[in-house]
């Protein structure tokens, strides 16, 4: 697979997930510039964590103007692939391809630590490796963490099966005391209707090698992987 | 211009003599843009001029060392072609003037000076200090510094690993922000600040040169008085996404074949890189102001050449490459101009608007500004700090009691509110995070990893200075043991108050033979490193506090070792011996309200030995968990290892032989050359005969499980329970002390 890794001025996790999925995941990655204007021949679109912009103005929102992203949306359209990561997750935030937005973590502080999330929707691409319902352990960084939506777009986010992670205890309980910022409902991730493009806070690429002590990231990971290499034949034919 | 008044010359901190022997190199009467230039530069702050005579007798040398002292940071091998590049530098005038900016600007410098020598940064720690939380003002500080670090660190996307955190009034009007930078970086590929080749062009990138920090190092170089707060100006404001910019622009231009030399502007800004990088070169430089962008019009060349604004770099090109430079500026959004070149006279002539405005051998203001042998002798206060009648003390009743206050205490309590708000993860390498005795991150492409700690314990340098740098020396360097690690190299940071006064420079001179002596036995080289003096406020000084950052190696990433207990019916085991070592301990200042009496004993061959035997049994895999014991002794370090874990906390059951010891002094006193190791039942025999061989003390003296900490002190037929609180207790009074502390706001 042919993974691309957007690079936004500022973006601090472009690397890490590089690494992943090279060293790790064993596939292809091509750091995409966010001055480019294509994501041609990419067979998933990455948007690392990280502080693109200075976060100055509002997370993501000066990101979403770079010019990679109108290919990035032009490539969600058609179905491929999109992972945004905590500020990837803000930046597709404000880019419209998810609803809702992110609001400061409800301590006013930023956080780094593990949490624990259940999986909501274990068919999608990229839980397909987790049990419905399985708890991970996944760290979260973050300063504006909190999500936030209207009544109506939150009903059709859980109608539709689009909450795909919730903050939970070890337990898997979704509780107050387990949602370390605030979100709305207890959203860690939430993908689109089409169900292709995924944002999360949590940092799955933190937490895919035994030698950081966790691998539980790699089932994310390594469910696009193999989504991808079903569904390759396809489009090849197609 | 106006004229060079006596008021003028003392406002620039400057005394008499030093402009008479400003005129001496000039032949002349120097301008105001003169007088500014040679003010900052010998500064304190920037030519050490009354500690270099004695830095120079450190060990700065070994088999590893690739960049020793004078340089912007240091570098040591590691195998495989890498090095790793370090320094710890200050930041303490700026953050109590403005601690949000003071910090955040403190971690952007240390970062420039490690990517400026061609290094990726992938680790940070912070020493920092301050008064006691009871009063406002110094939370007020803590949060502003913490924040500070986060907002910048965070930003730049350089994990924020470990560090430490001490608490005392002593710092209410000068809390300390040090923070040490670990880069990494291909060992044939160093980047120096060096002005060589005429004719090379002089490039500036970074951000516009505004009006910020003029005469910060100069403020560095001074006492404060209550007047302090109009200081603020001179404080520089930081921006974390300019500089995250300038460091992959800096790591995209030493790529290529472009650069001859390279080198911040840190404090003295545009006049310190250049008259640095042309002296190391033996070269001049030529610079033309007209070029230099700037925030705002109508800037003096005065102004100019004394701005500290932050991230901005100066790089001496290759001759004709100057377009490919400026391509990959451009890129990263950076400003950029061709502001000078490289001259073989061995001036720094400085140009505006065609007139020449400065002209000076760049030597005389890099390198041959005054040096002071300052008089030294210790304080008539000395003996009465050290002279403690224990008699007078009684020994402790409630040992429960003791170690709870002990643990909430929050110079020992857990960081977690600090280090919770550093991104300690990103770069994926953090395999030990913040909270163990060392951090670790292992090194992407090979099986290795580096341990990082920074040690002080500044009440001992009051109480011995000499002592307490060797201790601190030692502590560290058994910090890194019990991770696992070699140590391979160190760099200090110098906190001390006002040179000028013979107590101060007593305690300095004692405590750079501390460290030189604790380094040349323990064999490690110290290849970086900062003075900050004249931490004092109306004549009041901190405690002397030389900082040590020491860098550790450790060949199998895997052997990395934590402190906390790992699993129930392991063994417990104490390598070392406990005496009467109470003077000077957190104990006798947390119960008693004491500071005095002698710091620990420290015999060096024993520390060498257990550091040996640590070493030996971890790379065997007979370990579970090790933990130095320090602060609050062998019971505080106890019970750290039952509850500083990821897990839950865990309990164990144990028993000590006090022989003739106080019970204050086994429960808490402060001995050195002690580990606290837990090992499978099956590798317990192994691991005695191995510290018997090495000639180091150990014994079995307890067993994790159960969920409470139980300690006894007795013989083989008697034994009193001394200590027994369930584990969770202990978690929650440690846990959230400085949480429970700062939310009574």
């Amino acid at each position: 697979m042919n993974i691309g890794v957007v690079v936004f001025p500022g973006s601090n996790c472009d690397h890490d997930c590089e690494y992943v999925f090279k060293a790790v995941l064993g596939q292809d990655v091509t750091m995409v510039w966010h001055k480019e204007t294509s994501v041609a021949g990419l067979d998933a679109v990455i948007l690392p964590g990280g502080f693109s912009y200075g976060d100055y103005l509002r997370t993501g929102a000066i990101a979403r103007f770079s010019p990679v992203m109108h290919a990035v949306k032009g490539f969600a359209f058609e179905g491929g692939l999109v992972l945004g990561i905590c500020n990837g997750f803000q930046i597709l935030l404000e880019a419209g391809l998810l609803p809702g937005v992110m609001l400061r973590n409800k301590s006013l502080h930023f956080i780094c630590q593990d949490i624990f999330v259940r999986v909501e929707n274990g068919a999608t691409p990229f839980t397909s490796a987790c049990r419905p319902g399985q708890v991970l352990k996944i760290p979260i960084a973050h300063a504006d963490g909190s999500y936030y939506t209207d009544p109506v777009t939150l009903a059709g986010l859980q109608a539709n099966a689009q909450v795909i992670f919730r903050y939970c205890d070890a337990e898997g309980r979704v509780t107050p005391e387990a949602n370390p910022n605030g979100s709305l409902d207890n959203i860690a991730g939430i993908r689109n209707a089409q169900g292709n493009v995924l944002g999360m806070m949590p940092h799955p690429e933190r937490c895919a090698e035994s030698v950081l002590g966790n691998e539980d990231g790699q089932l994310i990971l390594a469910s696009m992987v193999e989504f991808l290499k079903k569904r390759l034949p396809k489009m090849v034919g197609a | 211009m106006p004229l060079i008044t006596k008021d003028l010359i003392a406002q620039h901190n400057l005394t008499g003599d030093e402009y008479q022997k400003i005129i001496a190199i000039l032949g002349r009467e120097p301008n105001l843009t003169e007088l500014g230039m040679f003010s900052v530069m010998w500064s304190e702050h920037c030519s050490y001029k009354s500690s270099r005579i004695h830095l120079k007798k450190l060990p700065t040398t070994g088999p590893r060392v690739v960049q020793g002292p004078g340089e912007n940071a240091g570098a040591v091998d590691i195998g495989e072609g890498l090095c790793v590049v370090f320094k710890m530098e200050s930041h303490n005038h700026p953050s109590f003037i403005e601690p949000y900016q003071g910090a955040a600007t403190g971690v952007g410098g240390i970062l420039r000076d490690v990517f400026t020598m061609g290094a990726r940064p992938i680790a940070l720690l912070d020493s920092l200090r301050f008064g006691e939380l009871s009063a406002a003002k110094n939370r007020h500080l803590m949060k502003g510094v913490v924040a500070g670090i986060a907002g910048y660190g965070n930003c730049m996307g350089v994990p924020t690993v470990g560090g430490e955190i001490v608490f005392n009034d002593i710092y209410s009007q000068n809390p300390l922000v040090n923070v040490f930078c670990l880069g990494i970086a291909e060992k044939d590929k160093i980047f120096r600040g060096t002005a060589a080749g005429v004719g090379n062009p002089v490039i500036y990138f970074g951000s516009k040169t505004g009006r910020d920090g003029i005469h910060g190092a100069t403020m560095a170089s001074d006492s404060f008085d209550d007047e302090s707060e109009q200081k603020r100006p001179t404080v520089q404001v930081g921006d974390p996404f300019q500089e995250k910019l300038l460091l992959e622009a800096c790591l995209e231009l030493m790529a290529g074949d472009l650069l001859v030399g390279i080198q911040d502007m840190g404090a003295a800004g545009l006049t310190s890189s250049s008259c640095e990088m042309a002296s190391r070169a033996g070269n001049g430089i030529e610079l033309d102001l007209t070029h230099v962008p700037r925030r705002e019009p109508g800037m003096t060349p005065y102004e100019l050449m004394l701005s500290e604004s932050q991230e901005r770099m100066l790089m001496v090109a290759k001759a004709g490459k100057e377009e490919e430079c400026i391509a990959i500026c451009r890129k990263w959004d950076l400003d950029v101009a061709v502001v000078g070149t490289v001259t073989g006279d061995g001036i720094l002539r400085v140009k505006d608007q065609g007139k020449v405005v400065a002209e000076i051998p760049a030597k005389a203001l890099a390198d041959d500004g005054p040096r002071y042998d300052r008089p030294y002798m210790p304080p008539s206060y000395q003996d009465m700090l050290t002279n403690l009648n224990y008699d007078i003390i009684p020994d402790v009743k409630d040992a429960n009691a003791a170690l709870l206050s002990l643990l909430e205490s929050p110079t020992i309590a857990s960081k977690r509110w600090v280090y919770q708000q550093y991104d300690h993860m990103v770069r994926t390498n953090t395999t030990v995070r913040p909270g163990s005795d060392a951090a670790v991150v292992r090194i992407k492409g090979t099986n290795k990893a580096v341990a990082m700690t920074v040690d002080c314990n500044s009440r001992y340098c009051l109480l011995h200075p000499y002592e307490g740098a060797r201790i601190a020396v030692a502590e560290a360097a058994r910090n890194l043991a019990c991770a696992g690690a070699e140590p391979i190299g160190l760099t200090d940071c110098l906190n001390f108050g006002n040179p000028e006064r013979p107590d101060i420079m007593w305690q300095f001179v004692m405590a750079v033979e501390g460290i030189k002596d604790a380094c040349e036995f323990l064999r490690v080289p110290v290849v970086s490193g900062n003075v900050s003096f004249y931490n004092e406020t109306n004549g009041l000084s901190i405690y002397p506090t030389p900082m040590l950052g020491m860098v550790g190696l450790i060949e199998q990433a895997d052997q990395a070792t934590t402190q906390w207990f790992k699993a129930e019916a392991d063994d417990i085991i104490l390598l070392g011996t406990a005496r009467e070592d109470l003077g000077g301990s957190e104990y006798l200042k947390v119960v008693h309200a004491r500071e005095q009496g002698s710091p620990p004993f420290l015999n060096m061959d024993a520390e060498q030995a257990l550091q040996e035997c640590v070493l030996a049994l971890i790379r065997g895999g007979l370990v579970q968990s090790a933990h130095d014991c320090s602060d609050g002794g062998l019971a505080v370090a106890l019970a750290e290892s039952c509850m500083s874990g990821p897990g839950r906390p865990m309990g164990a059951v144990v028993k000590l032989a006090p022989g003739r010891l106080r019970k204050d002094a086994v429960l808490f006193g402060e001995s050195q050359s002690r580990v606290v190791l837990s090992t499978k039942p099956a590798h317990r025999q192994a691991i005695l005969d191995r510290a018997e061989r090495l000639g180091v003390p150990a014994a079995v003296i307890g067993v994790v499980g159960g969920d409470r900490l139980v300690v006894s002190l007795g013989n083989e037929q008697v034994a009193a329970t001394v200590i027994d609180i369930p584990a969770t207790a202990l978690y929650d009074r440690w846990a959230f002390a400085i949480e429970r502390t700062l939310k009574n706001e």
